[in-house]
């Protein structure tokens, strides 16, 4: 099964692990020289970062802020400062949701983002839409999951402050016109926010030709340990935005009265840090760019081609999205006729086939294409065609087991 | 696949071709249920006499095998019994699921008897206990 992929042996869970793993779109597996990373802080330089004065504490701090490097050269930041560290892409997109929109927002302005989104990067617009004032717009995708232009025209207006949106859709895999969005977001005044949480650990993403305002993205898709996530910012705007979290290590000087605060980002990152885990998303980012974007992207659009071919030859089977193996971007969810996603699901892991059911925290979307879930095989750089041939095997044997082909 | 084996024949009757899917003119209680982080969703309609016995019942919904299988399965095991009688299988049924039931008191529930492994597979016992839990709430409120 490793035979055409040479990356899989640096992950040991597949060392001993039975399964067919396609859920990397909820979480990627982690290569050895992660985890030996954050072995390794905790063993060679374990201190609290940012505060000691003693050599171990100045070495967590290296290895902190050499992270916070590692993750601004990933998407082409100007200068590290403009790397927040947060625990994953929700409290990222919260803390511009709270600091930024709550702030700036006012009644009557507009807030624009889509159908097709991740609740992360919908709760926070609705809850800054009711404490503001503001009115929360949602571009409609076509049924492939096209974002046309005029649609965005019709959308993005004078009165739109804030544009927030998914890189790439963690149900259908398909590619939203970002740098478009940005174009037209700044044109009518706007900031864009986009959430590239389907996005980095996959394709290159950068800021500069995306023209991004923020951009966030969580480490654990990308390999990183759980609980270390980035926020991209532009500088201008992170300096005048007021602090998310308050307490230790974001401060300049306290009174008993008031308080003033750190330069960036340390104002963005109250407490203590999680040092490890980003020293963890280090090894990640070069893992990721040693193996490099090009290979990940060839791998995983063999293997989805392969994949969305062996679903159309299955009658009962309906993919959604597009028709497109390229614009899926390694996600492929799909129902079947007479069988529940959560049954698909249940049956397959009795296979030892590990895919996703539900509704991908992205209700909203479900019920603009009119499905109540879906069952959803995602892939990663890891991935090999004995996987997927798994997955094809699999899914009339779902059938017959729920009885379906005896009707 | 031992996994599997919950999808046995009765399950897998019982989600194709349901005795006691649709709904009714005439019920005595409504009541829905709701698995909100699966999206199972059901309604229970019974008609109940005025002596307490549970005279016809039906459901309405969508979800898992699992969930519609078992809701289909317990009205087979109420109609025609009394209030007490299907509170009683209401709590032999979830003794079942946690292991505290005997042997004979799960045959006292036949056909559904066949969800018994269901406790193998923690995130689906949601799934098994939908309609349970609601015909509990009918007869609570």
């Amino acid at each position: 099964m490793n035979i055409n992929n040479p990356y899989r042996k640096d992950f040991p869970i597949f060392r001993d692990f039975p399964a067919a793993y396609l859920d990397s779109a909820a979480t990627a597996q982690r290569p050895d020289c992660v985890i030996e990373a954050e072995k390794r802080f905790y063993e060679t330089m374990n201190a609290n970062p940012l505060r000691g004065l003693y050599r171990l504490s100045m070495e967590a701090t290296e290895a902190y802020e050499d992270a916070r490097e590692s993750a601004a050269g990933l998407i082409g930041a100007k200068s590290p400062a403009e790397i927040v560290f947060t625990r994953n892409s929700t409290e990222a997109l919260n803390l511009v949701a709270y600091s930024y929109a709550l702030t700036f927002l006012k009644e009557g302005d507009e807030i624009v983002t889509t159908v097709m989104e991740h609740h992360s990067n919908l709760l926070p617009w609705q809850m800054a839409a009711q404490r503001t004032g503001a009115v929360l717009k949602f571009l409609e995708p076509l049924p492939d999951g096209t974002l046309p232009e005029e649609e965005i025209d019709r959308k993005i207006t004078e009165k739109t402050r804030l544009v927030a949106v998914g890189h790439i859709s963690n149900v259908l895999g398909i590619e939203n016109p970002v740098r478009l969005l940005a174009q037209k977001a700044h044109a009518a005044g706007a900031v864009i926010v986009i959430d590239a949480a389907q996005s980095v650990p996959h394709i290159p993403v950068d800021v500069q030709e995306l023209d991004a305002d923020f951009l966030v993205f969580s480490g654990h898709k990308l390999m990183a340990p759980f609980g270390i996530g980035v926020l991209y910012g532009k500088e201008a705007l992170l300096e005048k935005m007021p602090p998310f979290l308050r307490g230790g290590e974001m401060i300049e000087s306290v009174s008993l009265t008031e308080a003033t605060f750190a330069e960036l980002p340390h104002k963005f990152e109250a407490g203590t840090v999680n040092a490890a885990g980003a020293y963890g998303l280090k090894a990640a980012i070069e893992y990721l760019q040693g193996v490099g974007y090009q290979a990940v992207r060839e791998i995983e659009d063999n293997l989805t081609a392969l994949l969305m071919e062996g679903l159309k030859e299955l009658p009962y089977v309906h993919i959604q999205g597009s028709e497109d193996p390229k614009k899926h971007n390694g996600i492929v969810s799909f129902t079947m006729d007479g069988a529940h996603p959560h049954d698909i699901s249940s049956i397959l892991d009795g296979f030892d086939i590990n895919i996703r059911a539900g509704h991908h925290c992205a209700e909203p979307l479900m019920r603009f294409l009119g499905v109540g879930s879906t069952a959803r095989a995602s892939l990663y750089l890891y991935n090999t065609k004995g996987d997927v041939e798994r997955l094809l095997e699999g899914l009339p044997k779902v059938r017959e087991t729920l009885g379906l082909d005896r009707v | 696949m031992a996994l599997n084996s919950i999808y046995n024949e009765i399950l897998n009757e019982h989600n194709i071709r349901p005795t006691h899917k649709g709904e009714m003119a005439d019920p005595t209680i409504t009541m829905d249920g709701k698995n909100p982080s699966c999206g199972d969703e059901i309604t229970i309609q019974l008609k109940v006499g005025e002596d307490g016995i549970i005279e016809d019942g039906c459901f309405t919904g969508s979800g898992c095998a699992i969930s519609q299988a078992s809701v289909d399965m317990m009205l087979d095991l109420i109609i025609g019994e009394s209030k007490e009688r299907a509170l009683k299988l209401y709590d032999i049924f979830m003794g079942m699921i946690k292991g505290t039931a005997s042997e004979e008191e799960i045959e006292e529930l036949d056909e559904a008897m066949a969800l018994k492994d269901i406790s193998h597979m923690p995130a689906r016992v949601k799934c098994a206990v939908l309609g349970w839990r609601t015909l509990d709430a009918m007869f609570k409120e």
